[in-house]
């Protein structure tokens, strides 16, 4: 490989830096003008906050850095100057945001906009710093809108955009900016870091549906009448699940500023005509792109469907390009036990199930999986989709290069059996077919 | 609801959004003053304008007010929210203030 | 008494509590809250965790305070209110940003948060609101229920004693220190005053007897704060910069003959009914060791 920085797909508009994802983020934050950071340090969302603070030592950024003694107090400090009127940000990850999730709920219910990174990592024990999206998907439930980068550029341009998105009057809600730990986090690419003046055209000076301050004579969250909370969660999701126009509107504004287009909630590499399609989101996404090319160099017309937003959930974008689909394989880098992989779950209800599916969750706990992993999971699903006729399995894990097939659907027989190191691979799984 | 408009204005802002805010105001817990049991009822005479029974009520619901029989401030209580706890007979210095039960008949209550 | 008397009228008269909120008839925290409205005025805004005083302010679309009250989860009132008082600072207004927090909010569940805010130095007055039990959830035991005290989760007797928290602020060398009582208004106003002029972190622990948690008559909570301190069960003191001193009336009472016999605080309290004799010992060397410490400071400070 060529020691030389890869020439980007996107057009430049400011500075093109080598950075790390989390510095990504970090570049974001400051251009953003964000005036609070609190936060707790957790790998690897620790970078975030060492050059926020590093870029407020050198005057760079013009912001307050509260160093907080728990992630419970990083979300709650950051809610209480994010009430007060200014704009705040935090970053965390896996046990993190596990220990400040009530928290989430707070400020999503209080309708006050407040931007999250989350580098994503597996949630122990036992202990696991790697990437896995465990602690992204337990997000989807708070009323935050939550998105995905697939890369460092989409870091720091979803992190710029969730602040102008969360911060409209139509949606006024809190976002989260999920990122691949250390594949994204501490691995460097070629990042354009726009002009700060490109980005104060596109966010406009921070707006909140009301501030706390003294003198206004009102109680935050006292109790509702029953009939009245619902309709206060009727409106949050609302307002979550028609922010997509809102997105939509603020990604082709900064196509225009930037070259860079927002304007989806989705991105689909070779989905037109294609007949199947791999769906997902993260940064193996970017392999799943390779694999794509392998696969139609094999006479197999693959897609590949990348999810950048997980919510609001894209329903009319996954639904126009998956509905007449064959079959749709969808990668799960994380699982909700006892079922299935949370996006196998979410995407094949949009789709009603119609297109064949396969959820399959690989690459837990941070194992690799590279785009030859995926070329082959796919060419697997066609063979069986291609055996049985129809298919629809919640559960084909793929691990350490084979598949095993596990409740809660039947159990379906692959070409390469995967092989386990340390549990019983005749005994687990297999009692079903006894 | 008489002041629902100026409540809308708060709790629901420009774009319609159903805000969690409540304002500030009387009743929330609605009239409180059925809750009682017994009620303090002061003898003006006595009273010495000290002001302690104001000073303690957990209730807000004792203003002074010139009315003494000297135009001293004697305190006035809100019954419609009074709930009887009776900490202002308690702390009275000079037992102007005593409780009643509330099956007494009205008259006695000046 | 005459000066007291002149001060009581010289303070607000506006409602910081709104007649008609949910509190319980005699509840001592309406009482304090009025007196932290006296005390701040307009410039307060208060962050709420979860206890009483969330309950307190009634059903949407009122609120029973009279001033801002910003509800938050239960372990994070200090960490809200420092991201709170750095914006409001930040956008140049003028505030005093206040926890009200209850004795689970501050000494069990929220002390985490409330120990970083205090090593921060956040510009914060904390005030804990301690009625000795988590009365909201229906009297159960805290690490503020004192010895012996029956609750909900303690039928036999409270087998704990009291974690001593203004100590563990004051060791966090905090500027302001002081604990109050419901039953003296014109010291617990004195002491906001005194804590709104100081930058920095200020801790204020108020003593709020609960008639229906402690069991006793709904018109006694005043009587019962006041015999707290002239018992020496609850003693007035505050920290100024780690130097302490003792309030009146409790500054008279380092003698234990001055102090009126605990048995006459305990015996109008339900909660106390079925002390064991050997558990009111426990709790009578608990009060005196508090007085012992406060001894040994003060002759460490050489103010005896």
């Amino acid at each position: 490989m060529a020691n030389s920085i890869p020439k980007p797909q996107w057009q430049v508009t400011g500075q093109l830096i080598p950075m790390r994802g989390n510095d990504a983020v970090a570049y974001a934050v400051k251009l953003a003008r964000v005036e609070f950071v609190a936060a707790y340090p957790i790998t690897p969302q620790t970078i975030i906050v060492e050059k926020i603070d590093e870029m407020i030592s050198h005057g760079e950024l013009e912001a307050d850095m509260m160093h907080v003694e728990s992630e419970h107090s990083a979300l709650a400090a950051t809610y209480g100057a994010a009430i007060g009127g200014v704009r705040a940000f935090t970053a965390t990850s896996s046990h993190g945001l596990a220990y400040m999730y009530e928290v989430l709920w707070w400020v999503a219910g209080s309708r006050i906009p407040v931007v999250m990174a989350i580098v994503a990592r597996a949630i122990g024990p036992p202990w696991n710093i790697h990437v896995e999206h465990s602690d992204v998907m337990v997000t989807r439930e708070t009323g935050w809108l939550v998105s995905v980068a697939e890369n460092n550029q989409e870091a720091l341009d979803l992190t710029i955009l969730m602040f102008r998105v969360t911060e409209d009057p139509r949606v006024y809600l809190p976002g989260i900016i999920g990122l691949d730990g250390f594949i994204l986090s501490h691995t460097v690419e070629p990042v354009d870091v726009p002009p700060q003046e490109v980005i104060d055209e596109f966010l406009p000076p921070r707006r909140q549906p009301y501030v706390f301050e003294p003198g206004r004579l009102v109680a935050m969250g006292n109790l509702m009448p029953d009939e009245i909370f619902e309709e206060h969660r009727i409106d949050m999701h609302y307002s979550l699940a028609s922010a997509s126009r809102v997105i939509k509107e603020a990604g082709r504004e900064y196509a225009k500023l930037t070259g860079r287009d927002y304007s989806n909630l989705t991105e689909c590499y070779r989905c037109s005509d294609a007949d199947y399609l791999i769906a997902g989101t993260g940064s193996w996404m970017g392999d799943a792109k390779i694999a794509v090319d392998l696969l139609r160099e094999k006479g197999l017309k693959f897609g590949a469907l990348r999810l950048r937003w997980i919510r609001p959930f894209p329903w009319d974008e996954v639904r126009e390009v998956g509905l007449n689909k064959k079959l749709v394989v969808i990668l799960d880098r994380s699982i909700s036990f006892g079922y299935a992989g949370q996006l196998f779950i979410e995407l094949s209800s949009a789709l009603e199930a119609k297109p064949s599916i396969v959820g399959v969750p690989a690459g837990i706990g941070g194992l690799d999986i590279s785009y030859s992993d995926i070329a082959y999971i796919g060419e697997e699903a066609v063979r069986l989709l291609e055996e049985k006729g129809r298919i629809y399995i919640p559960v084909l894990w793929y691990h350490l290069g084979g598949f095993k097939s596990l409740p809660p659907s039947r159990q379906i027989e692959t070409t390469r059996r995967a092989q386990f190191l340390s549990i019983d691979i005749e005994s687990i799984g297999e009692d079903e077919n006894r | 609801m008489s002041s629902s408009t100026t409540e809308r204005k708060l709790v629901v802002d420009r774009r319609g959004h159903f805000l969690p805010l409540s304002p500030s105001e009387v009743g929330s817990a609605g009239k409180t003053g059925s809750w009682r049991t017994e009620r303090p009822v002061l003898s003006p005479e006595k009273c010495t304008s000290c002001y302690l029974c104001w000073l303690y009520c957990p209730d807000d619901v004792i203003t002074m007010e010139p009315r003494g029989p000297e135009g001293n401030e004697i305190p006035v209580i809100d019954y419609e929210y009074c709930k009887g706890c009776g900490i202002c007979v308690d702390v009275c210095p000079v037992n102007a203030l005593s409780m009643i039960s509330e099956e007494e008949p009205i008259e006695i209550q000046r | 008494m005459i000066e007291m008397a002149l001060n009581i009228k010289s303070l607000p008269k506006k409602k910081y509590v709104m007649p008609g909120h949910a509190a319980c008839p005699g509840c001592p925290e309406t009482i304090g809250f009025r007196h932290l409205g006296m005390a701040l005025g307009d410039k307060a805004v208060t962050v709420i965790p979860a206890g009483c005083s969330a309950v307190i302010q009634g059903l949407w679309p009122k609120q029973g305070w009279g001033l801002p009250a910003l509800n938050i989860v239960f372990a994070a009132g200090a960490a809200t209110a420092s991201g709170l008082a750095r914006a409001l600072e930040r956008r140049g207004v003028d505030a005093h940003v206040v926890v009200w927090a209850g004795d689970g909010g501050t000494a069990d569940i929220g002390l985490q948060s409330l120990s970083g805010a205090a090593e921060r130095g956040e510009n914060i007055i904390y005030v804990c609101v301690d009625n000795e039990a988590y009365m909201n959830t229906g009297i159960q035991r805290s690490s503020l229920t004192p010895h012996g005290a029956w609750t909900t989760t303690t039928h036999r007797g409270n087998p704990g004693t009291k974690k001593p928290i203004p100590q563990i602020v004051a060791a966090h060398r905090v500027p302001y220190v002081a604990t109050a009582s419901i039953g003296y208004p014109w010291d617990f106003i004195a002491k906001l005053r005194k804590a709104a002029k100081i930058r920095g972190f200020k801790y204020i622990h108020l003593h709020a007897p609960c008639p229906v948690g402690w069991r006793f008559d709904a018109g006694l909570t005043g009587k019962i704060a006041k015999l707290a301190v002239e018992t020496g069960a609850w003693i007035l003191y505050e920290y100024e910069n780690g130097k302490l001193k003792l309030n009146p009336p409790s500054n008279r009472l380092l003698d234990p003959s001055k102090r009126k016999p605990i048995e006459e605080y305990i015996k109008l309290q339900g909660r106390f009914r079925n002390i064991s004799p050997e558990s009111l010992e426990v709790l009578k060397r608990d009060i005196d060791r508090n007085w012992e410490e406060i001894r040994t400071a003060l002759r460490a400070q050489g103010d005896l």
